[in-house]
């Protein structure tokens, strides 16, 4: 570790997969960094997540900012130095029904009119070869063939060790307590002293609202606890990741046999005491989807139930690029349950802006300024 | 006491949900349903008892003086239970507890296949102890067990080891089943004691409480016993159980030299620790007790948890031994029908007085035998690389070493997304101790600072079925078949 | 490797079958130690490397006495009584890919 440093090109508040991932790529441009986390790196939503990684069925808004990192993605170990457990058998959006199946057309249509081709409309037999167990009433759906998995917390410490091993200043235990303006810098109050940088970065997460406040620019972020089951090892039955459109439900069976099933059903966040609390009810109707799609899993062993905490945006869209307020501050954060296969591109294109102050990648309908509502009655988040 | 043998038959609601039918759990039942509460006693077990008391109301074994006195004590707290009003669910498993949001809590339960959620105003937890882990190589074989499940063949089914049997470990039942099983017929050829001899040093001071408490003349009796009858090594620095497919032998290590003694059943036991996977799944703070070596959860002087409204009364909140276990218990129900309103906290004090005071008395020596037949070093984290650790997901002492150094891993959560240790079915109960102790040897820290593993409901599994026939809202909590 | 301290009394004796084995314990033995009892050591194989284990602490905790009852699997064999007729098997490990469909 090296000595004590106070000072930076840049800081980045929070160690998730996104703080870490724009710490490794500032660090490859060769900027010096201070990474500060108040818990440990991947402790929250990005160390227990699915692990999705996902293009299929992604907001058109952030389909260049998804595609940068999937090429990332498949060459992840050249970047940090670990496989990161990432496969890529695909993932397929199951239609349930015909009238599921028209509206997963329209959307494909809708994506070839933009140039995106990364999703693919396949019939009932398509269907059938890559997802063999499922009921025989779905008749077809959408695959990205590209996308896959990887293990969230091992992807997210990897991404930690290599912006360490290229001299990154990771700071696990660490509390941001105030941010402001000092001169030229900016001001990094912490439970373990000031930290002073003429760029930082706002990646906090499910805190990230606070960061934002002190910065005067409020954001009405909802902390959310999205719930995930997996059960025991079960016989190998299924390869790509499966969801649906219409109801909630995200599937994916790791090549050890064991199932982990999700969807977005909310917990219980208790932000404040890094807890959550689980909702089994929901987790019950959850179950009942699996029950339905897949009768195979009936007999499956749920072994463990969990929650992370996590920030959603209004919009279901994150929050990116440069302050709308103020030089030297950026965005990183509210992406909405879905931002772990972000994670790689968003960092390498947060470096590029903060070191060139522009990125080829459109980030457009990401900005701040979306919520810097005329009226300015946002409700007050500190509680 | 009413008995509840199908999930149908429980309440949508009671005052209080009590977890495990031991000792603890038997005597806050019963102290709560005197005191008029509407209790829930759910225990995973056939019959009451818990661990130290099992079988106590069925046992095979007429002879009463192979389990002792001791043993037999155990009867008077069913028969007390018996006379209240309580609900006792035996067969039902307790996967979750979890603070609902009108200030009480909901339990997730599990009984003859089918899984319900409950409501409770108060919860105690009296979920015991378990055997602290005890990874040597080979232990993973057919044929080793721990002491305590030899234990427990024999209160509950009459059963004794048929071939030759060697008795390794240290703490004072293993001295207590030597004495069990060979008063039963057992033909034990070595019981291996692995007390570091140093120990002595640090427990003497102790020793002046320890010749004032219950536990002297029985435990004297017992290592009288067990070193007169019986063959008995002390000394003993490493062990390793041999064998293909079975335990034939175990390899043992004393004063330098090894030696491989053949045999049929190789019973482990270095001491018990509490079992805290449903009060971490739960929330309840816990802290790293550092005389008795083990993750404990943190309760008050009335057993309450950081979670207003769980408690955690006997073992499972510390180790004291059945008789404390009782007495904690009733403790913990005063408290709880204080925080419903039952009794005022004058009377709670009141009642409680005289129970504390034998608990006091119960208690002392105890830091004796904590500091006495606490594990040698090699004992909680495996110096042979090839020990499994995970017994679930077969992952090995150096396979953790090696993790915690080169990729920096500081804790056992980071350790599982890149090892899988403690995510198999039994959720780090038999590597949770040993893979804090390995990380925390690499890094050169204590225990208390590697911190352990944040559990997760369901503490025992639920099946996808059960879970899919839960009723989809809290407030239409009903029974589905499986 | 374990054995009972008294015989078996005809009134008391519970069939069942482990593998398509007929064997008898005793009634209100769990079905881990009615296994035991019929020196039965290994009942399961891991998911993982395939090897043999068989009921290691017999109060819940440790998950190595897993068997297949009445073709519900994953059960645990040191918390389910004994029924008489019980068709018990060994928990296999993971099967391979693609062996089982839907």
């Amino acid at each position: 570790m090296t000595a004590a440093r106070r000072s930076a090109d840049v800081i980045v508040i929070g160690g998730g997969i996104h703080g870490c991932s724009t710490a490794l790529h500032c660090a490859m441009r060769g900027l010096s960094v201070i990474l500060i986390e108040k818990d440990h790196a991947g402790r929250h939503a990005s160390g227990v997540n699915a692990g999705g990684v996902r293009q299929l069925a992604r907001h058109v808004a952030e389909i260049p900012l998804s595609n940068t990192s999937m090429a990332l993605w498949h060459r992840i170990e050249d970047l940090v130095d670990d496989g990161c457990g990432f496969t890529s058998d695909g993932q397929v959006l199951v239609a349930e029904d015909e009238e599921d199946l028209r509206n997963c057309r329209a959307r494909v249509d809708d994506l070839t009119l933009r140039g995106f081709h990364h999703e693919e409309l396949i019939d009932a037999t398509e269907l059938r070869r890559l997802v063999p167990a499922v009921a025989d009433s779905c008749p077809g759906g959408v695959v990205s063939r590209r996308d896959g998995a990887a293990i969230p917390l091992r992807a997210t410490q990897a991404f930690k060790r290599k912006a360490q091993s290229l001299g990154a200043d990771i700071r696990e235990g660490v509390r941001v307590t105030r941010v402001s303006r000092d001169g030229a810098n900016w001001r990094v109050e912490t439970d373990h002293g000031v930290f002073l940088a003429p760029r930082i970065v706002n990646a906090a997460g499910a805190w990230a609202d606070r960061i934002a406040a002190d910065l005067g620019e409020p954001v009405p972020l909802e902390v959310i606890a999205p719930m995930l089951m997996i059960t025991a090892a079960m016989p190998a039955f299924i390869k790509p990741v499966v969801i649906l459109r219409k109801r909630k439900l995200s599937f994916k069976q790791f090549a050890n046999g064991t199932v982990l099933i999700g969807g977005g059903y909310l917990g219980r966040a208790i932000r404040d005491e890094n807890r959550t609390v689980l909702d089994w009810g929901k987790l019950a109707t959850n179950a009942r989807t699996v029950w339905d799609l897949f009768p195979i899993m009936r007999a499956a062993p749920i072994l463990r139930a969990w929650a992370g905490i996590e920030a959603r945006m209004p919009d279901d869209l994150p929050v990116f690029g440069k302050s709308a307020k103020h030089e030297g501050v950026y965005h990183q954060f509210g992406f909405s349950a879905h931002g772990f296969q972000l994670g790689p591109g968003a960092g390498a294109v947060m470096a590029e802006i903060i070191a060139t102050g522009a990125s080829n990648v459109p980030i457009d309908g990401l900005g701040i300024a979306r919520f810097a509502a005329p009226s300015s009655h946002q409700p007050s988040l500190r509680a | 006491m009413n008995t509840l043998r199908e999930i149908g038959q429980l309440a949508e609601h009671y005052d209080i949900a009590i977890v495990g039918a031991g000792p603890a759990g038997l005597s806050a039942a019963a102290r709560a349903a005197e005191l008029g509460l509407s209790v829930l006693l759910a225990d995973e077990n056939p019959a009451p008892g818990g661990q130290i008391y099992r079988a106590i109301t069925t046992t095979p074994v007429a002879d009463r003086s192979v389990l002792g006195e001791d043993y037999w004590k155990g009867g008077a707290l069913v028969t007390r239970l018996e006379r209240t009003s309580a609900a006792y669910a035996p067969g039902c498993t307790v996967w979750s507890v979890a603070p609902d949001e009108a200030g009480g809590f909901e339990l997730g339960l599990s009984l003859g296949g089918q899984a319900r959620l409950v409501g409770a105003g108060q919860v105690i937890l009296a979920t015991g102890a378990q055997e602290r882990p005890f990874p040597i190589p080979g232990w993973t074989l057919p044929g080793v067990m721990t002491a305590g499940a030899a234990q427990i063949a024999l209160k509950s089914s009459g059963l004794v080891p048929s071939g030759r049997t060697v008795i390794a470990g240290c703490g004072p039942l293993l001295y207590l089943l030597a004495g069990q099983l060979a008063a039963a017929g057992a033909n034990i050829v070595a019981v291996l004691d692995t007390t570091p001899r140093r120990n002595w040093l640090s427990a003497l001071a102790s020793l002046p409480d320890f010749l004032r408490s219950p536990y002297l003349a029985k435990g004297l009796k017992l290592m009288a016993a067990a070193r007169r009858e019986l063959a008995f090594r002390t000394g003993v620095t490493a062990l390793a159980a041999e064998g293909s497919g079975k335990v034939t032998g175990v390899k043992v290590t004393r004063g330098g030299a090894t030696e491989t003694i053949p045999c049929d059943a190789l019973l482990l036991h270095q001491g018990v620790i509490p079992g805290i996977n449903l009060s971490n799944a739960a929330g309840c703070a816990q802290h790293f007790d550092t005389v008795q070596h083990c993750w404990t959860p943190t309760v008050d002087d009335w057993f309450a948890s950081s979670i207003p409204g769980i408690a955690i009364a006997g073992d499972g909140a510390g180790i004291g031994g059945a008789e404390s276990a009782a007495l904690r218990g009733e403790i913990a129900a005063l408290d709880a029908a204080r925080r419903l309103g039952r009794i005022s906290e004058a009377e709670r004090n009141e009642k409680a007085a005289p129970t504390r005071a034998e608990l006091a008395r119960s208690l002392r020596g105890r830091r004796f035998l904590d500091l006495l037949y606490r594990p040698a070093p090699q004992f909680l984290a495996p110096p042979a690389d090839e020990t499994i650790v995970c017994r679930c997901e077969e992952v090995t002492a150096g396979q953790i070493r090696d993790t915690a150094s080169r990729l920096g891993v500081t804790g056992p959560n980071q350790m599982k997304a890149f090892l899988r240790c403690g995510m198999g079915p039994c959720q780090g109960r038999l590597c949770g101790p040993t893979v804090v102790e390995l990380i925390a040897q690499v890094r050169g820290v204590s225990p208390a600072e590697t911190g352990y593993y944040r559990l997760r409901p369901p503490v025992k599994p639920v099946t996808l079925a059960e879970l899919a026939a839960l009723p989809p809202t809290e407030s239409a909590v009903k029974a589905v078949v499986r | 490797m374990f054995r009972p301290m008294h015989e078996l009394k005809a009134a008391d004796a519970l069939a069942f079958t482990f593998d398509g084995r007929a064997l008898t314990a005793r009634a209100g033995d769990t079905v881990a130690a009615a296994l035991l009892a019929n020196g039965v050591q290994a009942c399961r194989q891991t998911p993982v490397s395939g090897a043999d284990r068989g009921p290691y602490c017999m109060m819940g905790v440790c998950f190595e006495c897993l068997v297949v009852i009445d073709g519900v699997g994953n059960r645990q064999g040191c918390l389910v009584p004994l029924r008489e007729g019980m068709r018990i098997e060994t928990q296999a490990g993971r099967r391979q890919p693609d062996s089982v469909r839907a």
